[in-house]
């Protein structure tokens, strides 16, 4: 004959297993069940390790179509690779934000930035990037000189920038400003001029 | 009985008779065969037809089938673009830069990208090999090449596109008697002269007729000069009372038909049967020295390109408009106010059809165009932007070579010259108005002076942009600063 208190406590035991067998199911399917608010899918970096510096963000301003220098402070990194990127990401954190004056669309990423000798820069941005960039001659000027701007007047040495789209050459921006080609920086801070207010 | 009797005789004639009669009917066969191979030889010379394009000219052989005039549709437009096609059972598959042609063997319509088109004939396949009728050229390539063309069947000529070289004849003088042809692209026929007559053939250049195809001039020594065409080439033929001479001027835009009172060096005076070399062989003129080298082929001198097309909508300006449809109403209103100035204009798209920003350069680039002016409009901003190629500093060209990526770099300053005069014409209408450079193709490839106009409306009101007062205002502008700088532009590379 079995003790009083083994039955006892066998069933206390199972008892527990299927309250949570239950409880188990239920967190189940609420979890399937609620909708997610949002996906970042921004990749995950370590936190800057640097001093904080202040830096020239060349910000494109669609109301006059102009492009003005704003000073920005930031913590940069020590490797020059990793600056020019940190550089872009602080720009196009400004431009995803819904009150910037030169909006891009959801999604936008700048992937990488190469820094090839002898002074070239590959920049690299994601498909949404070109994707759900407005379409327009001076709106998608404004988005690459504002890009190769920033980078080049705040990393010295960089001659030539090329843009890619996930990795690969594509014609254009969005129909318009030509990515197929190296872009002279000489010649973009030309158009960066031409492109300030007042000119 | 006539028969019998027949066989009665020939069965009485002697063997040697006999050879001498086989004898008669070999050389009897020969020459009967050789009369048949000499009329068929002189039967004609083998039918062409003739196609005159910016991209090219070329002609092609036209095959009889059925009674029929056909042509090699993949050897056509070979010299146009990017074309390839191949076979899959009755299936003639064409694809012609990005479009796509479905046709079928002894079917009379075909499919050009997913629409029905009539061939007016069976659709032959012949060594794989896709033949169409001649007639069906004037309905299947506007499709195909999103642009229109004129097709005379019956002279087998085809012009695609504007590239139609019109003349006008008139009397300068009576004594010495002078007919002077103006053409509005340089020409270079082939002359020959007889008696009483003196006859120019345009077998390379698209020259088109008058309304009329008899002009009369109300002089005794040049009465009258008549128009034709036949088999790929136009024929301009002067009726003369007295010996005639040609001469040469204007690089080749113009013709002087002078009667015998009148010496020049380069003339093909007529009187005997002669037939004078095309202009480029000849010495130049006394009075007008031309170059030793043939004119430049310059037919327009404005190329207006309306930017985007096909499957590139460029940008969607509202639910209901796309910036490939204004451009083209941009294009054509500015070929109107263009060619109201006397400016030759060509539309490069003149249809909603897919054209690769690099056919685009070479388009203008084959026709020496004084100016190219792409178009495009735009939702964001007020007014106009006029810009010209951002190009690296320095020049890459190595030696006799160009760059294509930097081609415009020759043409750079008066293209900055020109997108000046467009700015400050439209400023003096009260448009808004920015000059910029921009990494904009193709204006980077073009050889010549090349500016690129973005319209947007003046407000907030995208409609603005189909409204015909505000194209037009924007375009007489554009078109006023480009007469202005006609002489300054006239003389470019």
């Amino acid at each position: 004959m079995i003790p009083r208190h083994l039955v006892i406590a066998m069933g206390v035991l199972l008892a527990a297993a299927l309250g949570l067998s239950i409880y188990a199911w239920h967190m189940r399917t609420v979890a399937t069940t609620t909708p997610v608010a949002s996906v970042d899918s921004r990749l995950l970096a370590p936190p800057i390790a640097g001093p904080t510096e202040r830096i020239v963000l060349f910000v494109a301003h669609d109301d006059d179509g102009t492009l003005r220098g704003e000073s920005a402070l930031i913590p940069m990194p020590s490797g020059r690779q990793q600056r020019a990127e940190e550089l872009l990401q602080a720009l196009l954190s400004h431009y995803l934000d819904k009150s910037s004056p030169h909006v891009l669309g959801a999604g936008s990423e700048i992937r990488s930035v190469y820094l090839v000798d002898p002074g070239v820069a590959v920049i690299d941005v994601n498909a949404a990037f070109a994707d759900t960039h407005r379409s327009g001659v001076l709106v998608e000027e404004l988005t690459v000189t504002s890009l190769i701007q920033t980078v080049t007047v705040n990393t010295p040495g960089i001659l030539k920038v090329k843009i890619l789209v996930d990795g690969k050459e594509r014609d254009t921006l969005a129909g318009h400003a030509d990515l197929s080609s190296y872009y002279d920086v000489s010649a973009v801070n030309q158009l960066a001029t031409e492109l300030q207010p007042g000119q | 009985m006539r028969w019998t009797s027949r066989i009665a005789k020939s069965s009485l004639l002697t063997p040697r008779t006999r050879e001498k009669w086989g004898t008669r009917r070999l050389v009897s066969a020969g020459a009967l065969i050789l009369i048949l191979a000499l009329l068929s030889s002189g039967a004609g010379p083998e039918k062409h037809l003739a196609v005159y394009s910016v991209a090219a000219n070329y002609s092609l052989p036209l095959l009889q089938r059925d009674g029929r005039n056909y042509v090699g549709l993949l050897e056509l437009l070979e010299p146009l673009g990017r074309v390839s096609a191949r076979t899959e059972g009755s299936h003639w598959r064409l694809r012609f830069n990005n479009l796509d042609g479905d046709f079928q063997a002894g079917k009379t319509r075909a499919r050009v990208q997913n629409r029905e088109a009539d061939l007016g004939g069976k659709f032959l396949m012949e060594n794989k090999r896709g033949l169409v009728p001649l007639g069906s050229l004037s309905s299947l390539l506007p499709r195909i090449l999103g642009g229109p063309v004129s097709l005379h069947e019956e002279a087998g000529r085809l012009l695609i596109g504007s590239v139609a070289t019109h003349f006008t004849a008139s009397l300068a003088g009576d004594n010495p008697p002078r007919l002077v042809f103006h053409f509005t692209a340089p020409v270079n026929p082939t002359i020959a002269t007889e008696p009483g007559a003196l006859r120019m053939t345009f077998s390379r250049e698209p020259v088109v007729g008058p309304a009329s195809p008899t002009l009369t001039f109300g002089s005794k020594a040049i009465p009258s000069a008549s128009y034709s065409e036949s088999n790929g080439a136009a024929v301009v033929t002067v009726s003369s009372s007295v010996p005639v001479m040609a001469t040469f001027g204007n690089d080749g835009r113009t013709i002087v038909v002078t009667g015998t009172a009148a010496t020049a060096q380069n003339s093909a005076p007529s009187g005997s049967p002669t037939t004078a070399e095309p202009a480029s062989a000849q010495a130049p003129p006394a009075a007008t020295p031309a170059p030793a080298t043939p004119p430049a082929a310059r037919r327009y001198f404005a190329v207006v390109d309306a930017s985007h097309g096909g499957d590139d909508h460029g940008e969607t300006l509202s639910n209901s408009l796309l910036e490939k449809d204004v451009t083209v109403a941009l294009a054509r209103s500015l070929r109107q106010e263009l060619e109201s100035r006397g400016i030759t204009t060509l539309v490069l798209r003149d249809s909603d059809a897919n054209l690769p920003v690099d056919q685009r350069a070479v388009f203008a680039n084959a026709d020496h165009a004084a100016i190219y002016i792409a178009l495009h409009a735009a939702s964001s901003g007020r007014g106009v932007r006029v810009y010209t190629a951002l190009l690296p500093f320095g020049d890459d060209d190595r030696g006799p070579f160009r760059s294509w990526t930097t081609a415009q770099h020759a043409s750079l300053p008066l293209s900055q010259s020109t997108a000046s005069a467009v700015a400050s014409e439209l400023q003096k209408r009260q448009i808004p108005v920015r000059s910029l450079i921009a990494p904009l193709r193709p204006l980077n490839n073009v050889t010549g002076p090349a500016i690129a106009v973005e319209v947007a409306p003046q407000g907030s009101d995208v409609n603005q942009l189909t409204a015909p007062d505000y194209q037009q205002l924007v375009t007489s502008a554009v078109a006023t600063a480009i007469a202005a700088s006609r002489d300054q532009l006239g003389g470019a590379p």
